[in-house]
């Protein structure tokens, strides 16, 4: 039995959304509901997805699955920070896959205005291991950095190639009304720009965001009735790495990445070049030069000359983040890996207007929680 | 068994290995070694999840160490603002560890490169606080 996405939705990711978490939760999920014309009732179980420390709410699991109308069906909270709602999909196809439950909704979301500039601030500092690398003020934009520096050094990678990959992001980012930024970037503007973490300057880096994403998944039998265009997931990856920086041993890339990919590509039967459009996590520019390598879209070391060649634009050899990615998206923690599994679906149900692949028939989600702590990758077939 | 002294800020007070403090106040820095196994662990740990052994013992380090990679921070976490910007750095001891930690201030962003030998050592810090940092060798 295979087992399918049949729906997905999404609230636009902005700085401030103005509503609170429940009201924010129910725009994605109306969004997916409403598109597919299925009721709330229809649903088995539930999925909610987010980085707890950014709620105000305790157990925002029961308050949203009420609001939405979900109980008394059961309801079960997943997170590994950025790729929380990739950890719910892959929680989801277990349920469905086991004939626990049919019809599963995996509503991610993240309210990072929630909490004040300096809550949020606090809270990054305690993301890295809080007994050996926090005292000595460890945060994200810094962990990601030294890979930037390390992967400079080992292969040449230069700071124009990972500002290209945010030119990239903001030509695409044009033609999604959803995303927080869409204004055309140019190299120059990245390369002045001030800097964050060496290498990384303000372009290099993602914004935080207030957003929701929805993923409703349902077995064969039920997708069939529910949708004409199911897409299928075809392969599902998880893995993750040290949580301290001095107990890594790849520099250059993310294991964790490789290892889910490798299970990924593996249950698909499909190779790195099959694959026809990709959403990787791109939280730093560096990010998704590693990407690329670590999904085997081309050799380890050769990700800024993909860039470079412009082969992830549309027309090139793989087609990557054509939705502008999280550097113009922008960064809702739990949100975000359900928005990128959207992206997919629409380009393989045809629907993705203006940045539509032409015939994508395989689409690829890479989805990373930390700096290289939890690794996520799902395949997905039309 | 006090751990809240290390560093700038700390969020861990108790754990196996807050001996690790009082040898930093003796200028020395440890790591720990299963007497199982034999691995060595730095950061130091008082639990070695190869055999599951609890039985370590406290091994000191040379100190002598090489840059894998650094960055330096123009924005900080609360408590580091007054800091910024700073460097932190991640480098391979001569035992095979790694460690993390702040370069000296007195370095300067355009002398480093990756490779370059530095020296870890302890390191005072006002309010009888204290921690360790790299230096130039
Ligand atoms: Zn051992």
């Amino acid at each position: 039995m295979s087992v399918a996405i049949v729906g997905v939705g999404q609230t636009p990711f902005r700085r401030s959304c103005g509503i609170n978490i429940r009201e924010l939760c129910f725009k994605a999920f109306r969004d997916a509901l409403e598109d597919i014309n299925l009721a709330p009732k229809e649903i088995d179980a539930s999925i909610i997805c987010s980085a707890p420390e950014y709620d105000k709410q305790r157990s925002p699991a029961g308050l949203i699955s009420e609001y939405l109308g979900l109980t008394p069906k059961p309801t079960f909270y997943a997170e590994s920070i950025c790729s929380s709602s990739s950890t719910g999909v892959k929680v989801g196809y277990g349920f469905i896959k086991s004939k626990l439950h049919d019809i599963v909704a995996i509503i991610g979301f993240q309210k990072m205005s929630e909490i004040s500039s300096a809550e949020v601030q606090e809270r990054m500092g305690r993301g890295a291991d809080i007994q050996w690398e926090s005292p000595f003020g460890a945060m994200m934009p810094a962990g990601y950095a030294m890979f930037a520096h390390a992967h400079m050094q080992e292969y040449g990678t230069t700071e124009e190639q990972l500002a290209k990959v945010k030119v990239k992001s903001s030509k695409y980012s044009f033609s999604n009304p959803l995303a927080m930024y869409r204004r055309v970037i140019t190299l120059e503007e990245c390369l002045k720009a001030r800097v964050i973490a060496s290498p990384l300057k303000m372009f290099d880096c993602c914004a935080n965001a207030d957003g929701a994403s929805c993923v409703i998944m349902a077995s064969e039998e039920k997708a069939k009735k529910i949708t004409d265009t199911p897409v299928w997931v075809a392969g599902i990856g998880a893995a993750s790495d040290t949580l301290s920086t001095t107990a890594r041993t790849n520099l250059n890339g993310l294991t964790c990445a490789i290892d889910a990919g490798t299970q990924a590509y593996k249950m698909a039967h499909i190779e790195p070049e099959d694959v026809d459009v990709a959403e990787v996590h791109d939280c730093f520019t560096i990010a998704e030069i590693m990407a690329y390598e670590n999904l085997g879209f081309c050799k380890p070391g050769e990700g800024g000359k993909l860039i470079e060649e412009s082969q992830t634009y549309i027309g090139g050899k793989i087609p990557v983040n054509v939705d502008g990615g999280l550097l113009s998206k922008g960064h809702p923690i739990g949100a975000t890996g359900g928005s990128q599994i959207r992206t997919i679906v629409f380009q393989l149900q045809g629907r993705a207007g203006k940045t539509q692949v032409d015939g994508a028939e395989v689409g690829l989600v890479h989805n990373i929680g930390g700096i290289g702590l939890y690794g996520n990758v799902t395949i997905l077939r039309r | 068994m006090s751990f809240d002294k290390f560093g700038k800020m700390s969020y861990v007070s108790e754990t196996k290995v807050a001996d690790f403090v009082k040898y930093l106040e003796e200028g020395k820095i440890m790591a720990t070694r299963c007497i199982r196994c034999g691995k060595l662990y730095f950061p130091p740990r008082a639990d070695c999840p190869d055999d599951l052994s609890v039985d370590m013992t406290w091994q000191e380090l040379s100190g002598r160490c090489k840059l894998l990679t650094y960055t330096t921070a123009h924005f900080a976490p609360v408590g580091f603002k007054d800091d910024l910007p700073y460097t932190l750095a991640l480098a391979q001891c001569e035992e095979g560890v790694k460690v993390f930690a702040l370069f000296s201030k007195d370095l300067n962003e355009n002398e480093i490169h990756i490779g370059m030998d530095l020296r870890l050592t302890p390191l005072p810090l006002p309010n009888g606080r204290i921690t360790y940092e790299l230096k130039k060798v």
